[in-house]
């Protein structure tokens, strides 16, 4: 009776996981087969053929360029991580003045940082655009990093708000008997403890950028700046879609991610855990 | 190497007075202990001294510098916390030469001072441990290791061994004494613990409410109270305090308690009270003694009660009985058997009774 129930029950974990996992699988494998069998009724769950005819197009192995996946990969990468390090930078700094400091307006302003996170991001699109079109940096990487941040840095301050206050104020005391400045003791003592939280933020940062379609689709404008997510829809024709190739470049969007989360997943865990007894 | 002065410093939150005027000078090489209740101002004190906390008026000098408006990284100080406060990431060694390293000592120097260090608290086999993965006692002397390598001008102790138990305690404070006497250096000491402050001290600040009460040594402090508050902070249990007016029965003076009792008023204190003074008299549980089992001291005043309850500690007795209607301990040095309920007479000694204004608590 015991080995039915335990049996009965890895079942159901298996019957959920696979649930959750099928869009992923179904992505990975229309990647990698041609585009009409995608669209075959009844389904095909296992190709016929496995080709890897859209990754060779993509990044222009065979000198056939459909998309120019490699720029905006790179545009990508470089927009993540420098929006990132910027909003964990302010963030972390913001978040250990909440944590530490006294000053007046303290609680009205941390509260309309949090407010500023219930405001729909699309709805600020068409301002940004007109914004940006007037000072001239629509389309433009530093743009598209610059909305990033400012979307990161309130999320950014209150994670790591909570982990710092989880950091007994005695450590920085400590270290500034011990001959530290304030700047010092943060770098040497505080930082360190606080770590495995920022480094959670920073993944959190870092997927949101990676991920963000509704801003960069309206920022972004030409392969100068585009980014994975928007240069997915380069696959969309007027008459036709290409699912193969969107399964694609969506395979080479999802690794780099995956990834990094499984590098820092115990950092991520310990980290959320941490922070979130917060008081 | 260095004496800390306070001068009239005060310490404001708000309207909230912290510290009020404190005047204090503490010469190169003493043990002071700054004792009180809490919320009486003692850790504040500290921790203008150490420099984290600001201070709202007056002068705090350590040697012959005014040190005010210095950061404390360069007051020279040492400074060890309740929670111990060593650094989770560091191992042990790294956490006592981290003062060092952040004053850029080269490496010789810092091995030598901390391998000092080390011997002196017996630290050896801790060296490379993380402070998860040692005792409370352990860390606390880890703690006391990281302020030593320092050489500092002055050991500031913020209650250290309130989180140890009963027994580490006692060891600690041995500990810290011998250390004191060891190192040869100026050492604030902040508890709440009048038994530490008794044990450890040169001399005594009692504090209440921002205000030092009164400054000296521990036996001053013990036989001298300068107030009620003081007399009743120090000493275990304890003082008996007894509500009492002044009445004249047939030309001598009488202590009148609010249940009609009348006791003698010692006579070296006849010339400073007046009729109907209100006042507080005490006496301190050995000073009231079962008459069956001691002997009767020269200037006594007897008292027939019940006993309410007997605590036998091996060598001394503690017995509660009734004054009136206040509840008095009597302390009983001779190991004989005393039960609830026994009918018994007490002596009290007059010569040691103490004697403090009703209002303002001040001795008489």
């Amino acid at each position: 009776m015991k080995q039915i129930k335990k049996i009965a029950f890895w079942l159901l974990v298996l019957f959920l996981l696979i649930l959750i996992c099928l869009p992923g699988i179904w992505i990975f494998v229309s990647a990698f087969r041609p585009n009409p069998e995608i669209l075959s009724k009844p389904a095909n769950w296992i190709p016929d053929r496995w080709t890897i005819h859209q990754f060779t197009q993509m990044f222009s192995i065979n000198g056939y360029v459909s998309v120019p996946a490699f720029k905006y990969l790179m545009n990508s990468v470089i927009i993540s991580s420098v929006s990132t390090v910027i909003a964990i930078t302010i963030g972390m700094m913001g978040g250990y003045a909440f944590a530490r400091f006294n000053f007046r307006g303290k609680n009205s302003i941390f509260l309309s940082l949090m407010l500023a996170r219930a405001v729909p991001g699309i709805s600020l699109s068409l301002p940004l655009f007109i914004l940006f079109a007037k000072i001239g940096i629509i389309n433009t990487s530093f743009g598209v990093i610059l909305v990033y941040v400012a979307m990161n840095v309130p999320f950014t301050i209150w994670l790591t708000d909570g982990f710092f206050r989880q950091i007994p104020k005695e450590m920085s005391e400590v270290a500034r008997t011990d001959g530290c400045t304030r700047l010092q003791a943060f770098w040497n003592v505080e930082l360190p403890l606080a770590g495995p939280g920022i480094g959670a933020a920073a993944i959190f940062a870092f997927l949101l950028s990676w991920n963000e379609y509704a801003l960069a689709s309206i920022i972004t404008r030409t392969v100068h700046s585009k980014t994975l997510p928007i240069g997915m829809m380069d696959y969309l024709d007027e008459f036709t879609i290409n699912w193969a190739g969107m399964c694609a470049i969506a395979v080479v969007m999802i690794i780099p991610a995956l990834i990094l989360t499984f590098i820092v997943q115990k950092h991520l865990v310990s980290g959320l855990t941490f922070g979130g007894v917060k008081g | 190497m260095a004496e800390v002065k306070l001068k009239n410093i005060t310490k404001k939150y708000g309207d909230v007075i912290a510290v009020q005027n404190m005047n204090l000078d503490i010469p190169h090489n003493e043990f002071l202990v700054l004792v009180g209740p809490s919320g009486c101002g003692k850790s504040t004190t500290l921790r203008m001294i150490a420099g984290l906390e600001e201070i709202s008026g007056g002068e705090i000098y350590i040697g012959d510098q005014v040190v005010n408006e210095k950061d404390p990284k360069d007051r020279n100080i040492s400074m060890v916390f309740q929670n111990y406060a060593l650094y989770p990431h560091m191992t042990v060694e790294e956490n006592l030469g981290f003062s060092l390293k952040i004053a850029k000592e080269d490496k010789e120097e810092i091995e030598t001072r901390v391998k000092e260090a080390v011997q002196i608290l017996g630290l050896e086999e801790l060296r490379k441990r993380k402070p998860s993965q040692l005792s409370g006692g352990q860390r606390q002397r880890v703690a006391m290791g990281r302020a030593i390598v320092r050489r500092p001008d002055a050991f500031l102790f913020d209650e250290p061994l309130s989180n140890l138990d009963a027994k580490l305690r006692t060891q600690m404070r041995t500990e810290i004494k011998k250390l004191h006497q060891k190192l040869k250096t100026t050492v604030i000491y902040v508890t709440h613990d009048q038994v530490e402050a008794m044990t450890l001290a040169d001399r005594i600040v009692i504090m209440k409410d921002g205000v030092i009460e009164q400054i000296g040594t521990p036996l001053e402090l013990f036989e001298k109270p300068a107030t009620k508050f003081v007399a009743t902070f120090i000493g275990s249990p304890s003082m008996n305090m007894i509500e009492a007016k002044i009445t004249n029965i047939s030309g001598e003076l009488y202590m009148e308690t609010n249940d009609g009792i009348s006791v003698l008023v010692p006579k070296h204190k006849i010339n400073s009270l007046a009729e109907g003074q209100r006042i507080c008299f005490g006496f301190r549980a050995e000073d009231i003694v079962p008459l069956k089992f001691g002997q009767k001291p020269k200037n006594s005043w007897s008292l027939k009660s019940k006993v309410n309850l007997a605590e036998p500690l091996g060598t001394e007795t503690l017995i509660f009985t009734n004054l009136g209607n206040t509840e008095v301990v009597s302390r009983m040095f001779t190991p004989e058997l005393v039960n609830s309920n026994d009918d018994l007479e007490f002596a009290l000694n007059l010569d040691r009774t103490y004697l403090f204004h009703g209002d303002t608590g001040l001795a008489i």
